[in-house]
């Protein structure tokens, strides 16, 4: 309580900023070191997180745990098969796989031409025309990899695929190649592989899966397959785990529910091929909290280094101070007075200089930020999270306060006869 | 005001104890003006530490108005330092990076009176002692005679019981020591009680008693008539 009243005591205040600033060189210069090591640590920890937000931005509009997986040919001979069995997903083996994976959220078989193979689909409009990858998609696809479709426009929803419906959403390409500019494409008519559909949207596109461009046709689903015959068969079905889904797991349990369902040697590794952007998402973001890791340790070390700094130059001073706080003494200073003037000094060099540094970081992150804003580096809105920040000043109270107490034990330990003889 | 029964203090000095004080009794009424006299190493300085709390006594005790000073800590101490006791040094020990009212108000502070009236109370000090227009030089822009004024008024800015001079003049010339002892002698008018350590036999007989120390033991204890240093001005 006592020590309380001293603490916000603004005469307290007046004695420190009277013994702090007869010094300003030395206070200056003490400062600055502990201003190098939080602006290291906030320009360290905000430029880390940075990257941290720009690989989560690259990564934003396609599920971060989303795996690709196809058939491919057997390599081990299994259940009477020979090896080298050309496989095929079928559609029903995504209800399958849904059924008895739980981590899976959803799941949706893709048919395509032109994007691996195949000749792409020819694709007519008057007197306009060009050849464009074709997809037969499932809505849920839009939930695993973002799509954006422009105004007034949709994606392919339950009804279209329901009635198989002749509707179609194009690329921006696509549109730009088949459409006048000022033309809407929306309600327009396209012929792809001489069957007329209407066009219900144009996506943006976002480099959102491995594949895909913007010149791409969607359709749906069941009209793909009426369109090019392939029955039951997927190409790949596109999958995404829940969020707190071990996907390097789920990848697992889906080549193992596949291999059951086609009766593949359970070890055959090459039967099913897949695709884990979780698992690669994850290693990035790994990296990531690696370099936010390294730099709170690097501005903690640094910071560190500046206090004890403050440390070594208030013992000094305390020495040099000998005969000043022995007068004191003599005027009635209780020791525990003494203790808490060295003690405050301390705390407050560090905390101005936490402060000072911290708005430097800030602006060099900023700056930072507006330079990189227009170059391809996955480097967006470098912020401290508010909770570093209050921890520094928390680290900085503490430490000054224990490194502070040193020299305050030190002032406190001459008698203040022995500090009134000195001269 | 002071009471001493048989006070003892010895150093160690090495193997050796050095016995510096061997059984002083000594009192001291309120408001006396009493010079302690002796050569160097007659123990008058160390008499006088014990008195100001600064030093412990080996055995003995030590009465002051009426409070028993025994079993000092630290923090004990500079309470009753605060509480009792005004310092004048011969070395005037004035804080150089704070100006003289600042300085005159320092006990104040530690006595938690707030800002505005410590700087009042000093200022007050400061004008008895004649320095009202110094208020904020720094005690480098002072003369000596007026540092150990700034001293004095700084002592007595806690309103002591007792003011303890340690060879307040040792460091003066011998008009500036008058001007001091001037001073000291119209507080010693107002009804303060003063020790004054020296030994300049002309300073000592400008108090109204003179307390004799040799080897630690005191040979002498008089009445005088005091000498007016305002006669010598």
């Amino acid at each position: 309580m006592n020590s309380f009243r001293f603490l916000f005591d603004k005469n307290t205040w007046q004695e420190i900023f009277g013994s702090i600033g007869k010094n300003k060189t030395r206070t200056i210069i003490t400062v600055i070191g502990v201003l190098w090591g939080i602006f290291i640590y906030i320009a360290l920890a905000g430029a880390a997180k940075g990257m941290d937000n720009g690989f989560e931005k690259n990564f934003e509009t396609v599920a971060k745990n989303s795996i690709w997986a196809w058939s491919q040919s057997t390599s081990i001979p299994y259940a009477g098969y020979k090896t080298g069995r050309q496989l095929r997903l079928k559609v029903q083996d995504a209800i399958v796989l849904k059924n008895r994976i739980p981590e899976i959220q959803y799941i949706a078989p893709v048919n395509t031409r032109g994007a691996f193979g195949g000749a792409s689909a020819l694709t007519v409009r008057g007197i306009k025309s060009n050849s464009y990858s074709v997809y037969g998609y499932f809505p849920e696809i839009a939930k695993i990899a973002t799509q954006k479709i422009y105004d007034n426009g949709r994606f392919i929803n339950d009804e279209d695929i329901a009635q198989a419906r002749k509707v179609c959403v194009i690329g921006e390409r696509t549109q730009q190649e088949l459409f006048d500019k000022d033309e809407d494409p929306i309600g327009g008519y396209i012929r792809v592989e001489n069957v007329y559909f209407q066009v219900v949207g144009v996506h943006k596109f976002t480099q959102t899966t491995p594949f895909g461009t913007d010149g791409d046709i969607f359709i749906p689903f069941t009209t793909f397959k009426k369109l090019y015959n392939t029955g039951d068969n997927s190409q790949f079905f596109t999958i995404a785990a829940y969020d707190d889904a071990d996907v390097v797991q789920v990848e697992k349990d889906i080549k193992a529910v596949l291999r059951s369902i086609h009766k593949v040697h359970p070890e055959d590794e090459r039967a099913f091929g897949a695709f884990n952007l979780g698992e690669i998402f994850s290693k990035i973001m790994g990296f990531a909290n690696g370099i936010t890791f390294l730099s709170l340790i690097v501005g903690i070390a640094t910071i560190l280094a500046g206090v004890i700094g403050i440390g070594n130059i208030l013992l000094i001073s305390v020495k040099e101070r000998t005969k000043e706080l022995g007068i004191r003494r003599a005027l009635g200073a209780t020791p525990g007075e003494v203790r808490s003037l060295i003690i405050l000094e301390s705390v407050f060099l560090t905390m101005i200089a936490g402060i000072v540094g911290i708005i430097l970081g800030a602006g060099v992150l900023s700056l930072i930020n507006s330079l990189t804003r227009d170059i391809n580096f996955p480097y967006t809105n470098p912020t401290v999270p508010i909770p570093y920040v209050l921890g520094a000043l928390a680290i900085m109270i503490i430490l000054g306060t224990l490194i502070g107490s040193i020299p305050a034990q030190r002032a406190v330990s001459i008698k203040p006869i022995d500090a009134l003889r000195e001269e | 005001m002071i009471e001493i029964k048989d006070l003892h203090k010895s150093y160690k000095m090495g193997s050796n104890a050095l016995h510096v004080l061997k059984g002083i009794n000594f009192t001291v009424e309120e408001g006396e003006l009493v010079a302690i006299m002796g050569s160097s190493g007659s123990g008058k300085s160390t008499l006088l530490n014990i008195l100001g709390m600064l030093d412990v006594a080996d055995s003995g005790e030590y009465t002051l108005d009426g409070v028993p000073i025994k079993n000092l800590n630290e923090t004990k101490a500079a309470n009753y330092r605060n509480k009792f006791l005004g310092f004048v040094f011969q070395s005037f020990n004035l804080i150089n990076y704070k100006s003289a009212l600042e300085n005159v108000a320092l006990p104040l502070y530690y006595q938690r009176v707030p800002r505005k009236e410590r700087q009042e109370r000093a200022m007050k000090y400061l004008d008895q002692v004649g320095l009202k227009e110094w208020a904020n030089h720094l005690p480098s822009e002072l003369s000596g005679g007026q540092n150990q004024r700034v001293a004095i008024a700084r002592a007595m800015a806690s309103e002591p019981k007792v003011l303890l001079a340690d060879e307040p003049t040792g460091a003066l010339d011998s008009k500036t020591s008058y001007e001091v002892m001037d001073l000291i002698q119209k507080i010693n008018d107002q009804g303060n009680t003063i020790l004054v350590v020296t030994h300049e036999d002309d300073i000592a007989h400008m108090c109204k008693r003179i307390v004799y120390l040799k080897d630690g033991v005191i040979v002498e204890d008089k009445k005088v008539k005091q000498v007016r240093a305002s006669a010598h001005v």
